[in-house]
């Protein structure tokens, strides 16, 4: 094990090239056990487990875009389930478009919530819904127009700290309220439903589904490059400079709200394309995921895993994911009694998170000579200071 | 409603006048043998009969006459009796004995004969009942027979007021009265008798005054002749503006509602938000269990109202108190136990806060089950104080508000007045320094703690009176508390105060024309523009602790 730490091939590596490894194994892996194995073999890997997977790496991509923000810069989002949601239904909008004629009412020109209300014709804002290039295009630009102008808003006014957490929360909260509207033209109450295919490919396949996860690694993976490439980029370092003594980057000369709204914008579009890909894989959208107990819990994953180490953040979303299904599974009724607990404990004996141990065990091992490639966890003593101000 | 309000009357009639004395045996027999010709009468003799019952002195007749005039006098066959039947759900008629007034099996409809009326007796009843009760010697009974009246005037009714009103001692049913007068001169009499009639009838506020008004307006616009007129052109202006007058006055206690109504919820909000203010404000603690705290404040309400059933009337005054305890105590343990490790570092708190709410919302649920619980009001929360007879205040609403205003100033008081009070400032100003003052400052933030926590709790009995209890109270209440505190400026009391009532009568003045989901929507919006504007909310904190 040493032997392997000290090797220098080893030492130029970094955790990007970790977690792409990892990803790529894990996919690999389940591909092949997926197709190649019959059911009952012991290599098999269930279209179940399947499709939890590419959950679970959904809710990875959104843990990094809010650990964008939050470890980074220190903006503790309490709103990121908006930009999530807002990903997501632009991806509901064209699924429900393809659907066609085959729904309910058999309309093929109107969603069945639409026929239901007696509306006659589609609301302006569906209008090339049908498009994929469209799609695509309104997953990032719905989330990151939003976060542009909240955080212009926002951050030029140097709200910060507790307050911006409130005010995200509002934000989100607003929105669930006005989705929740049948007025607003995105299914009320009930939200996108009854998704027939994707591309054309049957969302009910096996096969669909399994695409469906090896692009949500493929996104994972291009989401952590980005971060990574954010993080260790000149930016990255005002970024981190910003959340440890805002004042201080501002009187070299520094304009902190441009780094800022930028950092959102990007963790936003992050979050956008983690719930547009979440959407296929779950086959509904509604404005529950706008509720700010969801946020809440996105920042949970954070802290649990790590805030200010990207890895961290899938850890914590994969783990709380995978604990909170099994749990709900075995013992509903103990299931908070657990996320409550893990919660005080990890705040009160592990503020650095599972990474944090992982990172004390590693040093251990192999005390630093020099500093680590990436960028350290943030220093509890760092933060403090940061922080107690506001 | 209007059947309501005639059996309330009724209610206190017969009320009253068992009260009086005991019904004479002879008369009693008279009564009878009245009763027993009822089923056998034909339609057309009908008349004299219900007069001759009318004029009984025995005590149950004006009920008797109620139910003969609502259709609801029955003759059972074959126990060969009176009764009054009212069908229930299984399709079958509750009955009640006319004269044992006691209960009797439910029986089909083919075992019963109705007794029959048709409109002319029943206006012929209506006209005795109104005369009976207008005559009645409770004032209540007379009042609620002139209001009644005031609805639907009768010709009979007329002529006895115009007889009793020169008797009535009592101002308010005089005054009543005589409006039913004036709309009966506005509507029959000459010109001029009109004109005085308008001038008097100015600035009466009921609705009845104005229907009679506005008819009267439209009558004499059909009519042809209103150019040539002079007479009917000063009617037409005088009538304009009688109308004018009480659609002013009508606008202006529809605001008063609104305002009303925006206080008490304002009041809510201020409930829930204060004691977020001491935690969030003082101690820089961000406080995601509070919702729960306050939860815990209505649960125990409702135990005790469960531990003492007898004492419902009493259950929110030792419920007070208790859940001010109950949610302290938790508190008190919530900073020792977690709080206190977290010094400094605010978002952490939340996030540990917040892992406590969870835990305390599924203990709720285990020891209580998921659903929601429900909270009985006692007698004296419910009904309202009439003002006039278009605005009036519905006393739980009024309580709230007085209610919140009581725990706003005692803990204004607390802070501003108490030693306590001190060093809490203190430590808030200035850690260090009090610190050094010998104010033990770990002390003081597990009893602020307390405290916030402890006011949750009294706030969630005040809930508990509002909503249903039950694990997701807290929920629904944290965002906005959270926002009050905000908007009105962290750890500032009066801050808080001026923000829950405005967010609450803001959200009232929307709602009647938004409704109330996009009102909540123009609010949440309008106060995440406030804080672009003023980050630090309406009241910034000054001193030291502040940025």
């Amino acid at each position: 094990m040493k032997n392997l730490l000290h090797s220098p091939g080893f030492k130029k590596l970094n955790s990007l090239h970790f977690v792409i490894a990892i990803l790529f194994i894990t996919t690999l892996y389940v591909t092949v056990c997926n197709l190649a194995f019959a059911p009952g073999s012991f290599f098999y890997v269930s279209n179940y487990t399947v499709s939890l997977l590419g959950k679970y790496l959904c809710y990875a991509l959104l843990a990094l875009a809010v650990d964008l923000v939050w470890g980074y810069c220190g903006i503790l989002s309490l709103g990121h389930g908006a930009f999530f949601a807002l990903g997501g239904y632009a991806m509901g909008m064209y699924l429900m478009r393809q659907i066609g004629d085959r729904g309910v009412y058999g309309n093929p020109d109107l969603p069945d919530f639409m026929v239901f209300l007696n509306w006659t014709e589609l609301p302006w804002y569906w209008a090339g819904s049908d498009n994929v290039l469209f799609m695509v295009l309104l997953v990032f630009a719905g989330p990151g127009l939003l976060a542009y102008i909240f955080g212009t808003m926002a951050f030029r006014s140097r709200v910060s700290g507790v307050y911006l957490s409130i005010i995200t929360q509002a934000m989100t909260y607003a929105l669930m309220l006005s989705f929740f509207r049948n007025e607003m033209g995105f299914g009320g109450n009930n939200g996108l439903t009854d998704f027939k295919e994707i591309f054309g490919f049957s969302l009910q396949s096996p096969d669909t589904k399994l695409a469906l996860f090896v692009a949500t690694a493929v996104a994972l993976a291009f989401g952590y490059a980005v971060s990574h490439f954010i993080v260790n980029s000149k930016m990255g370092r005002v970024v981190t400079a910003i959340r440890d003594a805002e004042d201080r980057v501002r009187f070299v000369g520094y304009k902190p709200q441009h780094y800022k709204v930028w950092i959102f914008v990007v963790s936003a579009m992050l979050a956008g394309l983690a719930g547009a890909l979440y959407v296929p894989q779950v086959g509904m959208i509604n404005p529950g995921e706008f509720s700010p107990l969801n946020s809440i819990e996105i920042v949970i994953w954070v802290a649990i895993g790590g805030r200010g180490t990207l890895y961290g953040a899938i850890i914590g979303a994969v783990v709380v994911s995978y604990a909170k299904t099994r749990f709900t599974a075995i013992m509903p009724e103990v299931w908070l009694f657990g996320l409550g607990g893990l919660f005080v404990l990890v705040t009160l004996l592990l503020p650095k998170g599972i990474a944090g141990l992982f990172a004390s065990v590693l040093n251990k091992l192999d005390p630093p000579t020099q500093p680590a490639n990436e960028p350290q966890a943030p220093s509890t003593t760092a933060t403090t200071a940061a922080e107690s101000k506001s | 409603m209007l059947r309501i309000f005639s059996l309330l009357v009724f209610s206190c009639m017969s009320w009253f006048a068992l009260a009086e004395n005991a019904p004479a045996t002879e008369s009693n027999t008279q009564f009878e043998t009245l009763l027993a010709q009822l089923p056998s009468t034909k339609l057309s003799k009908m008349a004299p009969l219900v007069d001759k019952i009318a004029a009984q002195p025995s005590p149950q007749v004006p009920e008797l006459l109620q139910h003969l005039m609502e259709g609801e006098l029955y003759y059972l066959k074959a126990a060969n009796e009176l009764v009054y039947a009212q069908p229930n759900q299984q399709q079958t008629y509750d009955l009640t004995s006319v004269l044992k007034t006691e209960a009797l099996a439910p029986v089909s409809i083919y075992a019963l004969k109705k007794i029959r009326t048709n409109n002319r007796i029943r206006g012929q009843i209506r006209d005795l009942l109104a005369n009976m009760y207008l005559s009645n010697s409770s004032p209540a009974v007379r009042l609620q027979a002139i209001k009644q009246l005031l609805d639907n005037p009768s010709k009979t009714g007329i002529t006895s007021i115009t007889r009793l009103i020169k008797t009535e001692q009592e101002k308010e049913i005089r005054e009543l009265m005589s409006v039913v007068l004036l709309i009966e001169q506005l509507e029959k009499g000459q010109t001029a008798e009109k004109l005085a009639a308008i001038s008097q009838l100015e600035g009466r506020l009921e609705p009845t005054v104005k229907n009679a008004l506005v008819k009267e307006l439209k009558k004499l616009s059909a009519s042809q002749d209103l150019s040539i007129s002079q007479d009917k052109s000063e009617l037409h202006k005088a009538l304009t503006r009688a109308i004018g007058q009480m659609e002013q006055d009508g606008d202006f206690y529809q605001l008063l509602d609104y305002l009303f109504f925006g206080l008490s919820m304002g009041s809510v909000l201020l409930l829930a938000a204060i004691g977020l203010t001491i935690t969030f404000g003082v101690m820089g603690v961000i406080n995601m269990a509070h919702g729960e705290m306050m939860m815990l404040g209505a649960y125990t309400t409702y135990v005790i109202q469960q531990t003492f059933p007898n004492l419902i009337e009493y259950s929110l005054l030792m419920a007070v108190p208790a859940a001010f305890l109950v949610s302290g105590l938790v508190g008190v343990l919530i900073e020792r136990g977690v709080i206190r490790f977290l010094k400094g570092r605010p978002l952490e708190t939340l996030l540990a806060t917040f892992g406590i709410s969870l835990i305390l919302q599924q203990l709720v649920r285990t020891v209580f089950s998921p659903l929601n619980r429900q909270v009985e009001a006692p007698q004296w929360m419910s009904g309202s104080l009439e003002i006039n007879p278009i605005f009036s205040l519905t006393y739980n609403r009024l309580y709230i508000i007085i209610f919140a205003l009581m725990v706003f100033f005692s803990l204004l008081m607390i802070l501003k007045k108490s030693s306590l009070g001190l060093h809490v400032r203190a430590v808030s100003q200035n850690r260090d320094m009090a610190r050094a003052l010998s104010i033990k400052s770990s002390w003081v933030d597990a009893i602020t703690f307390g405290l916030g926590s402890g006011v949750a709790g009294i706030a969630g009995v005040a809930l508990s009176q509002l909503t249903n209890v039950g694990p997701n109270l807290g929920q629904d209440y944290i965002i906005d508390s959270f926002l009050v505190v905000v908007f009105g400026g962290v750890g500032s009391l009066w801050g808080t105060l001026v923000a829950a009532m405005t967010l609450g009568t803001f959200n009232k003045f929307l709602e009647p024309s938004m409704g109330p989901v996009l009102a909540n929507i123009i609010v949440l919006v309008g106060l995440v523009l406030f804080i672009q504007k003023r980050p630090k909310g309406l009241f910034p904190q000054k001193g030291r602790s502040a940025e």
